[in-house]
């Protein structure tokens, strides 16, 4: 009868709504090690496995010559298609930050 | 029932964070970053989404997100701003 998830006793709202209101959007992905995607978004599941399509990943690193915090490199890849497997993720947000 | 733990209206974890929810927050993660925003929802796996969301990394104001669906794994505590 009950819903098992009907446990969470949030409102209506619950948070993977606001990554289905982004479905055929852009989105950003922040990924665990340091590494961020912007994409459209073509599908999801509830372990956030992500769809992206036009992906483009930017990996942030330190340069090995340069080890200074304030000295942090970027990496840019493109990728016409990516599958995301949830763990990685750890933010989604429907719009580029500013 | 229920033993007494002094506080009335949030009984568990899941109470105080329906109570909260429309309020502005800290998230916290485990890697040490922290967001602050207005709590829209949470569910049971604390995934959580946040409105006019900043990010701060190492106490600095990185980047600012309209909306931001955090994934639960990665929360270490989510606080009520006073």
């Amino acid at each position: 009868m009950a819903d098992p998830e009907d446990t969470t006793a949030t409102s209506v709202n619950e948070p993977l709504d606001l990554v289905r209101l982004s479905l055929d959007e852009v989105v950003f992905v922040k990924l665990r090690g340091d590494r961020e995607l912007k994409g459209r978004l073509h599908a999801y599941d509830s372990h956030c496995n992500l769809v992206l399509g036009d992906v483009e990943e930017t990996i942030y690193f330190l340069d090995d010559d340069d080890p200074d915090e304030e000295n942090i490199k970027t990496m840019k890849k493109q990728s016409e298609m990516l599958f995301v497997r949830g763990d990685s993720v750890v933010l989604i947000s429907p719009q580029a930050p500013s | 029932m229920s033993a007494s733990n002094g506080v009335a209206d949030a009984k568990d974890p899941s109470g105080f964070l329906s109570e909260i929810i429309g309020a502005p927050v800290t998230v916290k993660l485990n890697s040490g970053v922290v967001y602050k925003g207005e709590l829209q929802s949470v569910d049971g796996y604390m995934n959580i989404a946040l409105e006019q969301t900043k990010e701060y990394v190492n106490g600095k104001m990185r980047k600012n997100y309209g909306d931001a669906f955090v994934r639960g794994n990665n929360v270490m505590y989510i606080s009520a701003d006073p």
